[in-house]
């Protein structure tokens, strides 16, 4: 007794499209004659035959085959018009074992994602793109596409293509080939018995490519659309093989794929000890417990301060080393730089907050405690925002003239870019500063608890901000003892 | 060796913190001020952890790259600024209706049009209204401050995947640019691949993903689904910091920057003995409703500060019934409200306090 054969789709297909809502479960929803359904054909057969299935994810563009994750038996997902290339990206980064097939038309690879399919491919993104080229917009009702021929008559160039206008057709697999990334870019047409051969082997040798992680492989495919362009079935083939062809030339443009070694790519770490290692800050110094509080009276509230100068010295990272001593002792502290044009372009200045509870608004504009001073605008500009019992302290190496300040005000002056530069480095002039400020705060404002570590603290505040470079650290900490013991000796021959 | 959770971060380098140790697998980015420190935080972090970081080529191509990684089952990460959301809000649409979770943050910036590098609130709308096309909606959550800039990156993945739906973290540039100390969680594992996602893995081939339905009532079907899950969120996932609202008779309601400027206002009215106090709202969609309605009856009057033309003004009037005024309180352009704009009027509309 002979078997009864069972002709079956290929077995890439569903054999019931369960996908698509209605009734009709059985037939595609392409038109006759169109190309679609010969290279669905083709990807399904070399996806069952590859046995590739189970980790193919099948990205269906905007276009005539916006449809095609009901008839492929595996992943699907259907993207925004022209987005392919991007989509697959994100799913060929996030899962390197799955199979990305990209696939999509004129319209939508050509005009609306040239940019994102042109970086893909110039990314070399492991994946295979199969790029259906009929000259025409299907779905929206045959207006013209970016391929489409000089002359060819569309609902949108109902006067013929013209190159004055529209520019030439793009031919999408010369400009690919040009690139260093892909390693296999073909053109081949769904035609001819014989081209659709061709076409049978390119769809292999691209996807074959990405299974052996070989990179970017591009497949177009000349392909029919008698409905739109008005054609039978004969006048369809001719033309993909004498007008189409002529202008966008059958062939292979780039092969390297026997030559690359597969890219593969080192596994995510997760680790919690790893990520820590990665993310945690070494720690610095002895530090203090969870618990320590100054004890000095003027933490007993908000302090807030404000440094300004010229950009380049080291105005902002003057504010970061002060919080970072800030955050070691316990604080809440907040940085706010001055950002933008106007910090690359001349003045630069940070808003810093120091306090033991929950920090409010971070801007200081007003009742500032201690204003850091570089450059003589900054100081027309900010010295009205000191607090009536205020500290000013500048550099006096670039404002002259002792500025005037109210009573209750007290004020404080160094050559601090003098003494850097005398020193050996301009850069420094900001942690001469840093010393004269502690220098005024173990005189006037810190009890002897409180003064005692200040050294250790600057310290670890550097070794922090400089991410233990020690070189950079030592540098500053000399120009920081500077900075300190001159202003120290003024103080002192004040009283 | 030993290590310190306690760093000093930028807002915009304390996000990336918080998604990389709340397990995110990828990052795609374009660079935008004043959101940049984004890009290169994630830049310098997730190849050290042989993790995904794509600098794209346009915000259209990260947010479709974020789609993919999502689509795949891992946590993926974008951010921007005003006008490179509004390139990304078509696939944000997509995204909502394929319930892909993902989390995305914009640090606003002044608008419209190319406006300027300074901080600005003024993508409430396009953001909290869920400005790409079509009615669908996304969490919105609004940290005023670094640590809460690292905290709501592991509360935005986990809302995302809790209600399959893209999550903004919304905040403006003195948030994402102001550095303070930041105590870092533990590192998360990498989440499991959901069930529905395209992880061979998981579940070999059978899903798929798409935002395309044909038909009006599978479409409608959708819609319908979709704002009942929106309604859930409504009900169960109100935020907002609450000071001072007890005895309160006059309310400052503002978010990011603005929560911050307000508090310190509400201090000082404290101490003038007017009793002011704040709703901060955490999460702009779902908006706070709850503690608005609780304190309509006890307030004379809201005041709304913003740094837009108006905007969360709206979301208070209707979700009071406009049953009390509300007074809007804003600066545009990059100009940032002042504690003392907020003092003065709020001495002014209470008839209290040092003149």
């Amino acid at each position: 007794m002979s078997e009864k054969v069972k002709l079956t789709r290929s077995k890439g297909f569903f054999d019931t499209f369960e996908r698509r809502p209605g009734p009709i479960k059985k037939n595609m929803s392409y038109c006759p004659g169109c190309g679609h359904g010969v290279l669905h054909k083709l990807i399904a057969e070399a996806i069952s035959d590859f046995g590739i299935k189970d980790r193919t994810v099948f990205i269906s563009p905007v276009g005539c085959s916006v449809f095609a994750y009901y008839y492929f038996d595996c992943f699907g997902v259907q993207v925004p018009h022209g987005r392919s290339a991007s989509v697959a990206t994100g799913l060929i980064r996030a899962n390197p074992e799955s199979i990305v097939i990209g696939y999509q038309g004129d319209g939508d690879l050509a005009a609306i994602g040239f940019n994102n399919f042109i970086q893909a491919a110039n990314r070399g993104e492991n994946y295979c793109v199969f790029f259906v080229n009929n000259v025409i917009y299907g779905m929206t009702g045959g207006q013209m596409a970016p391929t489409s021929l000089i002359g060819q008559k569309t609902t949108t160039s109902p006067y013929g293509r013209s190159e004055l206008n529209e520019g030439y057709p793009l031919r999408v697999c010369e400009m690919v080939a040009g690139l260093e990334a892909p390693v296999y870019v073909e053109r081949v047409a769904l035609s001819t018995t014989k081209n659709i051969i061709k076409a049978r082997q390119a769809v292999r040798k691209a996807l074959q490519n990405s299974i052996d992680k070989k990179g970017f492989s591009l497949v177009e495919l000349l392909s029919g659309c008698p409905v739109n362009l008005k054609f039978d079935a004969g006048q369809m083939n001719d033309f993909i093989d004498n007008e189409m062809s002529s202008y966008f030339p059958l062939g292979v443009f780039k092969d390297e794929s026997a030559k690359r070694a597969p890219k593969i790519r080192p596994e995510p770490i997760f680790d919690a000890e790893k990520v820590r290692e990665a993310m945690y800050a070494p720690k610095i110094g002895e530090g203090v417990a969870a618990d320590y509080r100054c004890t000095s009276e003027i933490f007993e509230r908000e302090l807030r301060i404000k440094i300004a100068g010229f950009g380049g010295q080291g105005v902002l990272s003057l504010g970061l080393i002060i919080a970072a001593m800030g955050k070691q002792r316990n604080f809440n502290v907040s940085w706010l730089p001055s950002y933008g044009p106007e910090m690359r372009g001349g003045t630069a200045n940070c808003a810093l907050i120091v306090n033991r509870n929950t920090i409010g608004s971070p801007i200081v504009d007003s009742n500032c405690d201690l204003l850091i001073i570089l450059n003589k605008p900054s100081l027309e500009k900010y010295l009205p925002e000191l607090s009536p019992n205020g500290v000013l302290l500048y550099d006096s190496s670039t404002i002259e003239n002792m500025p005037k300040v109210a009573d209750g005000q007290s004020v404080f002056e160094l050559k601090a870019s003098d003494i850097a530069e005398e020193f050996g480095n301009l850069k420094c002039a900001n942690t001469v500063i840093l010393g004269a400020l502690t220098a005024i705060l173990k005189e006037k404002f810190l009890n002897k608890v409180d003064s005692a570590d200040i050294d250790g603290l600057v310290a670890d505040a550097l070794t922090e901000c400089f991410r233990g470079k020690t070189k950079i650290v030592n540098l500053n900490m000399e120009t920081y003892k500077i900075g300190q013991n001159q202003m120290t000796e003024q103080i002192k021959a004040d009283k | 060796m030993e290590y310190s959770n306690k760093l000093l971060l930028k807002g915009n380098e304390a996000v990336v913190y918080g998604a990389i140790l709340a397990g995110c697998d990828c990052y795609f980015g374009y660079p935008i001020t004043p959101a940049s420190e984004i890009a290169q935080a994630s830049a310098e972090y997730f190849p050290k952890l042989n993790r995904t970081f794509i600098q794209a080529e346009c915000e259209t191509g990260a947010i479709n790259m974020v789609m993919g990684a999502a689509a795949a089952g891992r946590r993926a990460l974008t951010a921007s600024s005003g006008l490179g959301i509004s390139l990304k809000q078509e696939a944000v649409s997509y995204l909502a209706t394929m319930e892909l979770p993902c989390v995305i943050v914009d640090i606003m910036r002044g608008g419209p049009g190319l406006g300027n590098i300074a901080p600005e609130q003024s993508d409430y709308n396009q953001v909290v209204k869920g400005g790409g096309h079509g009615g669908y909606k996304v969490i919105v959550l609004a940290p005023s401050s670094a640590q809460e800039m690292c905290d709501f990156a592991a509360l935005a993945f986990d809302l995302a995947d809790k209600y399959r739906t893209p999550v903004y973290i919304l905040t403006d540039g003195v948030i994402g640019q102001m550095l303070e100390s930041v105590t870092l969680p533990e590192p998360l594992p990498r989440r499991e691949s959901p069930e529905w996602a395209l992880d061979f893995k998981i579940n070999p081939r059978t899903n798929y993903l798409t935002s395309i339905y044909l038909g009006n009532d599978e479409l409608e079907e959708l819609n319908i689904k979709l704002n009942a899950r929106y309604r859930e969120i409504q009900k169960n996932e109100q935020r907002a910091e609450e000071y001072m609202l007890d005895d309160a008779e006059i309310v400052v309601a503002g978010f990011g920057i603005c929560g911050r400027i307000i508090r310190t206002a509400i201090e000082q009215l404290r101490k003038e003995g007017i009793k002011a106090g704040m709703i901060r709202p955490i999460t702009l969609f779902p908006f706070p409703r709850d503690v608005f309605q609780r304190v309509t009856p006890q307030v004379s009057e809201f005041v709304c500060v913003e740094m837009n033309n108006g905007q969360m003004i709206d979301d208070i009037r209707l979700n009071i019934e406009c049953a009390k005024p509300v007074t809007l309180i804003n600066r545009m352009g990059g100009n940032m409200p002042t504690v003392e704009d907020i003092v003065k009027y709020c001495r002014k509309a209470t008839g209290k306090g040092d003149k």
